[in-house]
């Protein structure tokens, strides 16, 4: 140790480790840990190794879970179910209450543990992820408390398979439970093979307190437990971890009514304008990208700066990266700790060569990387073209690349220029300028002069291929509700496709005047299109044929969603303006209501006029919600505004049943467009001749061209265009089981967010409601810190 | 150990000042949030223990300007300030961490105790600062604040301690605060000018950036937080915006200019933090007394204590160490 005049010269730190014995103590009383099922540790099964990826020593042997393992840890989360969700909400609060407290009590050695097995540095996991994950459950203990209030008639979703990462095991593992138990559900939860220490920690925590067994299960073990977890009979399924895996289990549960939530991969952009506080700026990349090594989905791991401060930025972003310290975790002063695994390593390594081929220039810290263990040296990439690898594929290590942008439209443009849309970060002093931008980007969580920051009370989670559904807060809570699905109501099949002429289907007497032929086209852009194949199919009733429309086809559909893409306005109109457009199209919907109630009797549905009346009151009720289903101001950290604004998906699908012709079409287009979206409407297969009539409403009542499309033809074909368009952003499929399973596993290309369910009454309230709202919108988070 | 014998200021070439450029400042970005969540991260991200803590300690000591300014100084009480500066760490201390001789950076006082205060330290080599320009609040006639300079350089202070006419900055009247620091510095003459903004009255971390680069600008050799007599003192936040100007100024000119936080600094932990930021934003240079000062007078008594648990084990009791 060098002496006091010593370091007086060279004035350095000097090491500060963080002392572990209590926690290697405790790993060597245990040494091989079973499962958690039913409240109580099973015996280990197979094993495999769980390792400090600083040093590479074992840490502990954890069990595979198996199948068996899997389905007995799923029976007892049925099993506990009952009991659990009867309780009423003060007894569940009582409980989460105990689990915070607790996680406190423990929160060094927590702590500890975390950095151990998973690498980060001490300061991270004692600042941030303990008391983060602390506040998760003290924050769901009060939703517990409060629940039949603020969620009237919700009932849990049941049983909850959740599969966490590695990157934060235990802060993730809190952001699943916590919400869960809250609303009355079990869990099963399968915690990150690298990182299984503190979800077997938390278990015994479960079991210091008397959890009431079977509420929480923990079975350990790597991708294969996940896919077991998966296809087991849950209710539910949340899973955080990669796109690639999220795509899977999207396909694997498709048509099985299990509620899912998806928290996805990130190539977040960091825009950083000319008039940023720069210096605020490259302490935010070091908050950002080299946050936990840079293992975080939500990492800024794009940076964007306008060129005119380029060099600048760059210049003061090098000199505070050499001041980073990488090492030993459990030592105070590290900045950088180990990456996670081996292999996490290999595969950053062989990414950053692979771009740096391409022409990257990659700049690192200079810094004195540990003999042994999983260290990398920070860095950042300049010369990163947009074709790069580099540009779109997650690096999830301590590197960003920089990108320069001339103007804030450029900036958007290249922020947007991704499959994902997780979060962002915007650097601006000018409050204009910086709101523009975060109502522009493309990101679930969106951060103004600052960056990766999270509160138990706003919702977090991505926009497209990020995933969907949010965690945290109110918006997170609904994801653990469920609420009495309507009634079920038969859809009629629809008749085959029949593009043939048929004379004797028409009644055909020899009339001395002609009657004007009607010609019902395709609405595509806003005007009367006809179907690109060419053929018309018959539309029948009672076995005659009534007249013939459009057989739409997978073009027809392109060309709707390209339309429906450029009817940008429509998104950014004001609530107001669209409110006026809908009551104009409710009174041009009652100046027609003759002739849209003879056209449904036509058809042979029953109390055609009912139909209209309730279809025209719809299209008031969705014109009233235009400007009034609006967001939240939550309450989260001091001198934060935390906006959490629903916002349109952009392009929606919408299937019809084959059912209700004019009220299937304007109960499922009107709350879609009520809320900013532009909309590829299916119709009715049988009868889409009300839906053909409406485009002429939709005409003469200033409706821009291109936010209503209407594409007739074969149901299931045209929406499995839709759920295959990688440019739909969500999509509306009532129909049958078939039908549905179709659905959401070909919506797994671009993980768009769909909604299916079975045809139902639309006449009565379930045709409508805040449902509808709620499935037409994303939630933004935006955080804006204040103060002067 | 030459940096604890060689107190002068020595932050040569001596900043020679520009002329004014409001185009260094007008249009500086400081987010305030950004700021303050920089300053409550720097001093969690660094940690110092056992030798390198007592060794940091040790340090904050030799950048100190011990200070007494009260309408109650006397001679006498100047002189004992004086001893304790020539002597401020009890001998089994200094024995116990292997040091021989060590002195703070300086002692403040008003003009009227500089003279006692250069007789009491003759010999020792500790530098006498005194503030000046009708301090605290500087609202005093130009020409008196002037020779008030001149009187306390006269009396032999070879640091002097100016105070800004706050008005300056809150109108944005920058040639005028550039003019008054420049004429103070001409009447320092040879003695080294720190210039105190009194941030805890410039309120916002803009202004606060602007007056430091106009006092760089003007020719301070160091700036300085706070009087000690605001309602706010140093505080994180604040040193980190006016070590930034410093860093900018630096880069423009390549002159290196000393910086002291003053005021409200009373523990062993705030003189560890002050030096992680000095360290963390400006590097180790701005942790010898020529560039860097902490005006304080309670701080040393606590972290004579806190150097008395690191030799002995034990924790240690005020009425064991000699009171300045």
């Amino acid at each position: 140790m060098p002496s006091v005049k010593e370091i007086l010269e060279t004035m350095e730190y000097g090491p500060a480790p963080e002392a572990a014995d209590q926690v290697m103590n405790w790993l060597k009383a245990r040494a091989r840990f079973g499962h958690y099922i039913d409240g109580a540790f099973t015996e280990p099964g197979e094993t495999f190794d769980t390792a400090n990826p600083a040093t590479g020593e074992v840490l502990a042997q954890v069990s595979q879970g198996s199948a068996a393992d899997i389905e007995r840890a799923v029976a007892a989360a049925r099993a506990a179910l009952p009991a659990w969700s009867r309780l009423p909400g003060h007894e569940r609060a009582k409980w989460l209450y105990a689990l915070a407290r607790h996680i406190q009590k423990r929160e060094r050695f927590l702590a500890v543990l975390e950095t151990l097995d998973n690498g980060k540095p001490i300061r991270e996991s004692r600042d941030i992820d303990v008391p983060l994950a602390a506040r998760h459950f003290y924050h769901h203990a009060g939703w517990a408390e409060i629940l039949e209030d603020e969620f009237p008639g919700a009932q849990p979703v049941g049983v909850c398979g959740q599969i966490i990462p590695w990157n934060f095991p235990l802060l993730m593992l809190a952001w699943k439970i916590a919400p869960a138990l809250a609303a009355g559900n079990t869990v099963v939860l399968k915690p990150a093979e690298f990182t299984p220490l503190t979800a077997l920690a938390f278990a015994e925590i479960c079991a210091e307190i008397g959890l009431p067994r079977g509420v929480v299960n923990i079975v350990t073990g790597d991708g294969a437990t996940g896919a077991a977890l998966v296809d087991a009979p849950v209710d539910k399924i949340a899973f955080t971890g990669s796109t690639e895996v999220g795509r899977a289990i999207r396909k694997a549960t498709a048509g099985r009514d299990v509620k899912l939530t998806l928290e996805l991969g990130g190539k977040s952009p960091f825009i950083v304008f000319a008039d940023a506080d720069l210096d605020a700026a490259v302490e935010g990349v070091v908050d950002s990208i080299w946050f936990n090594q840079g293992q975080v989905c939500c990492a800024g791991s794009r940076i964007l700066v306008a060129e005119s401060i380029a060099p600048v930025f760059q210049k003061r972003l090098a000199t505070r990266m050499a001041k980073l310290r990488v090492g030993d975790p459990l030592d105070k002063c590290t900045d950088i700790g180990a990456i996670v695994a081996p292999v996490q390593v290999q595969r950053i390594r062989r990414l950053i060569a692979e771009g740096e081929a391409q022409g990257a220039r990659l700049h690192t810290a200079p810094v004195q990387l540990p003999d042994r263990g999983c260290f990398l040296a920070p860095g950042y990439l300049t010369d990163v073209a947009p074709a790069n690898i580099l540009s779109d594929t997650e690096i999830f290590g301590p590197y960003a690349t920089v990108t320069t942008f001339r103007t804030p439209d450029e900036a958007v443009t290249l922020a947007n220029n991704s499959r994902y849309g997780l979060a962002a970060s915007i650097w601006s002093e000018n409050v204009n300028l910086a709101l523009d931008v975060a109502s522009r980007v493309k990101a679930g969580v969106v951060w103004v002069n600052s960056t990766n920051v999270f509160d138990a009370g706003a919702g977090f989670g991505g926009y497209r291929e990020s995933g969907f559904g949010r965690e945290g807060g109110r918006e997170g809570m609904r994801e653990y509700l469920s609420w009495p699905g309507p009634k079920t109501r038969p859809e009629a099949q629809p008749t085959p496709i029949d593009a043939a002429p048929h004379p004797a289907d028409k009644p055909a007497p020899i009339r001395a005047e002609a009657p004007i032929d009607r010609t019902a086209k395709l609405y595509i852009g806003g005007a009367q299109k006809r179907p690109d194949s060419g053929y018309s199919y018959a539309v029948l009733a009672k076995g005659k044929e009534i007249g013939l429309a459009g057989l739409g086809n997978r073009k027809d559909i392109r060309n709707a969603v390209e339309a429906a893409h450029k009817a940008t306005g429509w998104s950014k109109a004001t609530g107001h303006n669209r409110a006026q457009v809908l009551y104009y199209l409710a009174e041009n919907l009652a100046a027609r209501a003759e002739g849209f109630a003879e056209r449904l009797k036509e058809m042979g549905v029953s109390k055609p006029r009912e139909e209209v009346e309730t279809a025209i009151r719809r299209t008031f009720w969705y014109a009233a919600q235009a400007d009034k289903f609006d967001g939240a101001v939550h309450s989260t950290k001091s001198a934060h505004v935390t906006l959490a604004m629903p916002e349109p998906f952009g392009v929606m699908g919408v299937v019809c049943p084959n059912d209700a012709p004019l009220l299937g079409l304007i109960s499922m287009v009107l709350p879609a467009i009520a809320m900013g979206n532009r909309v590829v409407a299916v119709p009715a297969q049988s009868m889409p001749l009300a839906a053909t009539d409406f485009y002429q409403v939709l005409e003469t009542s200033d409706v821009p061209g291109g936010v209503v499309n209407i594409v007739t033809g074969a149901k299931d074909e045209l929406a499995r265009v839709l759920a295959q368009h990688d440019d739909v952003d969500a999509l509306w499929y009532c129909g049958d089981e078939a039908g549905r399973e179709m659905v959401e596993s070909e919506s797994a290309g671009n993980l768009k967010v769909t909604w299916t369910f079975p045809n139902r009454d639309w006449r009565g309230k379930d045709g409508q409601g805040r449902e509808f709202l709620h499935r037409a919108t994303q939630i933004k988070n935006i955080w804006v810190p204040y103060g002067e | 150990m030459s940096q604890m014998a060689d107190h002068a200021l020595s932050n040569t070439p001596r900043n020679a000042g520009v002329p004014l450029q409001t185009d260094w400042f007008e249009s500086v970005s400081v987010n305030t949030p950004a700021a303050q969540r920089r300053a409550a991260t720097l001093t969690a991200r660094r940690s110092l223990k056992k030798e390198w803590q007592a060794a940091w300690l040790v340090n904050a000591i030799r950048c100190m300007d011990l200070t007494t300014l009260s309408g109650d100084d006397t001679e006498d009480r100047v002189r004992r300030l004086c001893a304790k500066a020539a002597h401020p760490v009890a001998d089994h201390v200094m024995k116990a961490l292997g040091l021989d001789r060590l002195t703070t950076g300086a002692v403040c006082v008003y003009p009227t105790m500089v003279a006692a205060a250069v007789r009491a330290l003759e010999g020792t080599g500790i530098p006498v600062a005194s503030v000046a320009t009708g301090f605290p609040a500087g609202l005093m006639p130009l020409d008196l604040r002037l020779a008030e300079i001149r009187y306390a350089v006269d009396q032999g202070a070879s640091e002097i301690d100016i105070v800004i006419t706050r008005a300056h900055v809150l109108d944005g009247n920058w040639s005028a605060l550039y003019d008054e620091i420049a004429a103070m510095r001409e009447a320092c003459g040879p003695a080294h000018l720190k210039a105190i903004l009194a941030t805890g009255e410039l309120k916002t971390l803009r202004n606060v950036y602007k007056a430091s680069m106009v006092a760089c600008q003007a020719g301070a050799d160091f700036i300085k937080t706070s009087t000690g007599k605001e309602s706010v003192n140093a505080t994180l936040p604040v040193s980190l915006v006016m070590v930034r100007a410093l860093r900018d100024y630096g880069e423009w000119t390549g002159y290196r200019i000393g910086f002291k936080p003053a005021g409200g600094m009373k523990t062993a932990k705030d003189a560890l933090s002050w030096q992680i930021l000095m360290r963390e934003e400006m590097g180790p240079d701005w942790l010898r007394p020529d560039l860097f000062r902490l005006g304080a007078s309670s701080m040393l008594a606590d972290i004579e204590r806190q150097l008395e648990h690191h030799v002995t084990g034990r924790y240690s009791s005020g009425s064991r160490h000699a009171i300045a």
